[in-house]
């Protein structure tokens, strides 16, 4: 075999004089970066298989340990980047197409950071969240256009089936398979003790998880894996999945290797098989076959459950929500550019689809001048990273927000992007038993309830500054909001003033 | 400068309001002295009044008050009603010339009632039709406001102390069962007169004190039912969201109040079961309405009235009754104002909504 | 009594729990980082919980083969059969937990034979240590529970 000409992107760097030799650097990468030479008497690292996902960093007892990007240089080239010329390579070498995982990582416009919150001052009292109520309470679901009164005059409370969320946040889907179970586990524990829903992606429902069914969002993408009767049955509602946004137009891909014998059952696929999802849905090749879907998923279910339409953001999503909207779906949920995913080829997650902000405030807003937006509720997900993102999307217009990223972060995951690899250090994106065990699920779902909970806290604080005591009257709410650093059409599209107007 | 409708301006406020139960008629004077105890609530930037069952002779017609800015802008209205209704009276409103008062518009009132062939072709009934009018004139021709287009009843507001204002529009000459007032303390120049408060459609006036946070997720979701908030004041919305609660999804006071000062989800589920339902059920499908921030509001309408603070009453307001008079004020001292000797004294808990009806009303009902 | 657990469903064989119990038990415990560089360095290590695993090399092997790994150190037994068997009465209770007296043992090993679990081992001096949940160290309590990485190894009440 010829020489490779891909050079390693990160060093390791070892303190020789804090190294004391315990191995656990060596024992604990999946990698296999470390090893103790016998004959130095020291702990060497190969760098060329290290992806900076810092296992061995974090646990290092002496902190001993350093990965920075490799400052070896390629000849300085601002068109021909040292990345573009590694890709380059790497396609030379193996003729495939190049693969990558999680959010899409080019510097691309964040909107969230260019707007900024509202305060009362003087004119209006901003309200205490430790002294008063502050409620974040929200239903997802359609709502009727006009009540209907009962023969005795008294209100028909009667209503298609809602999600209760006790704030507007949800674990977007990620499949068991592209996910460990332990990961699962911590989601849908979480989920339930915080008063949520986690979503099962398009993996199925493991047999152990039908007892946090209550708090689960059951998908059915365009494979179909692990969907029947007592799957659709068993969560709150049942998502079906038409796009993601970090590979929108393309199926899925689970290598076999991952399909393990859990995952085999989970998924209703022979063990060892590549698990492969279609582009589109085979049955939906127009907006009337998902009308048609979306009732035989309600059929399935008598009426009990509400159907979630996700699908990833494009240049004409306003039109497709608002197709949604009529195609009595009870809940659209939107996936923008800069969303996760456990594998998808590096080109299309890096240039298809648009950002976020900018398809909730147009969806938001086709779905008002049609006077439908009362009939869907809207989620939106693709790199909601903080509080102060969730605030911003709900003055945009959003009911809730999907996270994906953020709650594997609380997991440990530390943005490696790696994922295709299926060997998560951090027991996240693996099925090897011994890398899933690291993730402890008692310490997973805490560190999730906790990171809810802290935003909730910072949402309430955000509120209360807006003089705003109810998370209803901050949804599409943009008066709240000013932008900085963007253009008038940016603004125009967003429907914000400038800060200072 | 921008006009009020081009900015958003906040204000502070005084309100009052006097309601006759049995319809015994009160002189527009009466409110007047209610809002000079409270003046510095105001700030000369505008002041307002409604009065109710003021028009007895022409009580079956609506009864449209416009502000023009230039002839050519009357001219254009004047076609514009014309083609929509039949005019049975057109005059300008008495005032009198007071030097407090300035900048005065065209201010004209109108006696009308639509045009049948009219609205049989668009398939409405007269409030809904009259109201599309008031709305089309407002947002398409410029230069002209309809500031008041109930039956029976009407507003009378300009930019001053709301004193001033009442002399100026002559309300002493006036008498009708019930009265509400508004001084306003805006933060910016209006502009113009559009902006003062009492707000109106149709026979619902609304004067408001108070700033509300939610303001613009009230405003996008009210517009998806054909309003079009031109002036961007809270008292505009809330009118709006009144009309479309109470005339299109016909509820009844007290369960529009518990819409937009819904109560906290921890209160509904300590009330009774079948309370709690329809609360929740409320507070589910009307969630974009719940209003926030602070507010005081007084809602008029032929028959009664209802007065509402914000739910963690962060305004105050206070009520109070003499024989079957009732009145209600930011202040306890405006009431002492229009009667020294009442009873009853009584602030309503935030959220709580205070509904009085006549009594012809109240039978109706 | 709370004593040291081990939920081997957790345990990843990191052995980090064996570094921190040598380092909480030596002369330079309680000094920090460099403490325990300057402790553990190029030293043979004399851990009072020692790892057992199926695979030395537990955490990365064959995923088809399910390796164990588990920490093991004193169960601070009801009726431990070492302090029966101290010959010199080295080993003794002291509020139900079996701790060991460094003057007197004579380092006879006849605890480190009778102990069901190989939870006795010896130090450098050639005498008998034994994990006595840290109470005789700085650490201020079980120094293997506080380092572990994945919350494995818990000190609790059973």
């Amino acid at each position: 075999m010829p020489i490779s000409l891909v050079t390693p992107e990160f060093e390791v760097l070892r303190d020789q004089t804090r190294c004391i030799k315990c191995r656990v650097c060596e024992r604990q990468c999946a990698n296999k970066v470390h090893h103790l030479d016998p004959d130095l008497g020291v702990m060497v690292s190969d760098e060329a298989s290290c992806v900076d996902c810092q296992r061995c960093v974090t646990l290092c007892p002496t902190h001993a340990l350093k990965i920075r990007v490799n400052e070896n240089q390629f000849r300085p080239n601002a068109n021909w980047s040292q990345q573009t010329i590694k890709e380059i390579y790497k396609q030379a070498e193996t003729g495939g197409m190049l693969l990558s995982s999680m959010g899409n990582p080019n510097p691309l416009p964040n909107y969230w950071d260019h707007l900024l919150i509202n305060a009362s001052q003087v004119t209006n009292p901003s309200i205490d969240p430790l002294r008063e109520p502050m409620e974040t309470k929200v239903f997802l679901g359609k709502k009727p256009r006009s009540i209907k009164r009962l023969p005795d005059g008294s209100i028909d409370t009667s209503l298609t089936p809602q999600l209760e969320l006790s704030m507007p946040l949800m674990f977007s889907a990620m499949s068991y398979g592209a996910i460990s179970y332990n990961a699962h586990e911590s989601l849908a524990r979480a989920a339930t003790e915080l008063g949520i829903y986690y979503n099962t992606g398009e993996g199925g429902l493991h047999e152990d998880f039908y007892k946090y069914g209550p708090n689960t969002i059951v998908q059915v993408a365009s494979g179909r894996f692990g969907v029947h009767e007592a799957y659709l049955n068993a969560g709150a509602a049942i998502e079906i999945k038409m796009g993601q946004g970090a590979k929108p137009g393309i199926g899925g891909h689970l290598p076999g290797a991952k399909i393990t014998e859990a995952v085999s059952r989970t998924r209703m696929i022979p063990k060892g098989t590549d698990a492969i999802s279609p582009a589109p849905h085979h049955d939906i090749y127009s907006i009337e076959d998902l009308r048609q879907l979306v009732y035989s998923l309600k059929e399935a279910t008598n009426y009990t459950k509400p159907v979630i339409v996700k699908v990833a953001a494009v240049h004409n999503i306003a039109a497709i929500a608002s197709g949604i909207a009529r195609s009595g779906a009870d809940i659209i949920a939107i996936d923008g550019i800069r969303g996760g995913t456990g594998a998808a080829p590096t080109r299309i997650r890096d240039n298809v689809g648009i950002p976020i902000e900018l398809a909730l405030a147009s969806v938001d807003q086709r779905l008002r001048d049609e006077g439908v937006r009362n009939d869907v509720s809207l989620v939106v997900g693709g790199s909601i990273r903080s509080a102060a993102d969730v605030v911003k999307a709900v003055a945009l217009g959003a009911d809730a927000c999907y996270i994906g990223t953020a709650a594997l972060v609380a997991l440990g995951c530390h943005l490696c992007r790696s994922c295709q690899t299926g060997k998560c250090n951090w027991g996240i994106a693996t099925q090897q038993p011994e890398l899933v065990k690291r993730l402890n699920t008692d310490i997973g779902t805490q560190h999730l309830v906790n990171l809810m909970t802290a935003w909730q806290h910072e949402i309430k604080e955000m509120m209360g500054g807006m003089g705003i005591n109810s998370i209803e009257a901050l949804r599409g709410n943009r008066l709240m909001l000013r932008g900085v650093g963007l253009s008038e059409k940016e603004l125009e599209i967003l429907g914000v003033s400038y800060a200072g107007e | 400068m921008e006009l009020e409708g081009q900015v958003r301006i906040p204000s502070g406020c005084a309100i009052s309001a006097v309601v006759s139960k049995d319809l015994r008629p009160i002189s527009g004077e009466t409110v007047i002295k209610s809002m000079i105890p409270m003046h510095d609530r105001s700030n000369g930037l505008g002041g307002g009044f409604a009065g109710y069952g003021i028009y007895p002779d022409y009580k079956d017609f609506y009864a449209f008050h416009i502000f023009y800015d230039s002839r050519k802008a009357q001219e254009e209205c004047e076609k514009y009603l014309k083609d929509h209704f039949e005019i049975v009276q057109a005059e300008t409103i008495p005032t009198r010339k007071i030097p407090e008062i300035n900048d005065v518009p065209l201010i004209w009132r109108y006696f009308i009632i639509p045009l049948t062939s009219q609205m049989l072709r668009l398939q409405v009934d007269e409030k809904e039709y009259t109201a599309r009018c008031v709305m089309y004139i407002n947002v398409h021709l410029d230069g002209a406001f309809v500031f008041s287009s109930g039956k029976n009843m009407g507003i009378f507001k300009a930019v001053g102390f709301p004193e001033d204002v009442g002399r100026f529009y002559q309300l002493d000459d006036y008498e009708g069962y019930e009265w509400t007032a508004h001084g306003r303390y805006p933060t910016n120049t209006p502009g113009w007169w559009g902006g003062a408060h009492p707000f109106g459609l149709l026979d619902y006036s609304v004067v408001h004190n108070g700033e509300i946070s939610s303001y613009d997720a009230n405003r996008r979701f009210i517009e998806m039912f054909g309003y079009k908030c031109t002036l961007q004041t809270d008292t505009e919305v809330i009118t709006y969201i009144a009309d479309y609660l109470l005339r299109k999804q016909k509820l009844s006071l007290k369960e529009m109040s518990s819409v937009i000062a819904a109560s906290f989800w921890d209160t509904i589920d300590h009330k009774d079961p079948q309370e709690a339902k329809v609360q929740t059920y409320l507070r589910k499908i009307y969630s974009s309405l719940l209003i926030t921030g602070p507010f005081s509001i007084i809602l008029g309408f032929n028959g009664g009235l209802m007065a509402l603070n914000d739910r963690l009453k962060l305004r105050s307001m206070v009520t109070a009754r003499k024989g079957n008079t009732v009145y209600i004020a930011s202040e306890e001292a405006a009431i002492r104002a229009m009667e020294p000797d009442v009873t009853n004294l009584y602030a309503p808990a935030g959220g709580e909504p205070f509904i009085v009806l006549t009594d012809e009303y109240e039978k109706e009902v | 009594m709370k004593r040291v657990y081990v939920n081997e469903q957790w345990c990843l064989g990191c052995h980090l729990c064996e570094y921190n119990c040598a380092y909480a038990n030596s002369p330079k415990a309680g000094q920090g980082l460099y403490g325990m560089v300057d402790a553990l360095k190029d030293k043979p290590i004399f851990p009072r919980i020692t790892i057992e695993s199926t695979d030395e090399d537990a955490s990365c092997a064959d995923p088809s083969q399910t390796a164990i790994s588990y920490a093991v150190q004193c169960r601070h037994c009801t009726d431990p059969i070492c302090v029966k068997s101290c010959i010199s009465g080295a080993l003794h209770k002291e509020n139900g937990t079996v701790v060991i007296d460094h003057d007197k043992c004579v380092g006879c090993f006849t605890c480190i034979l009778v102990c069901p679990y190989g939870a006795i081992t010896h130090d450098d001096t050639g005498a008998v240590q034994k994990c006595e949940l840290c109470l005789k160290n700085t650490a201020g309590k079980p120094a293997c529970v506080a380092g572990c990485p994945n919350a494995a190894i818990v000190f609790e009440e059973r």
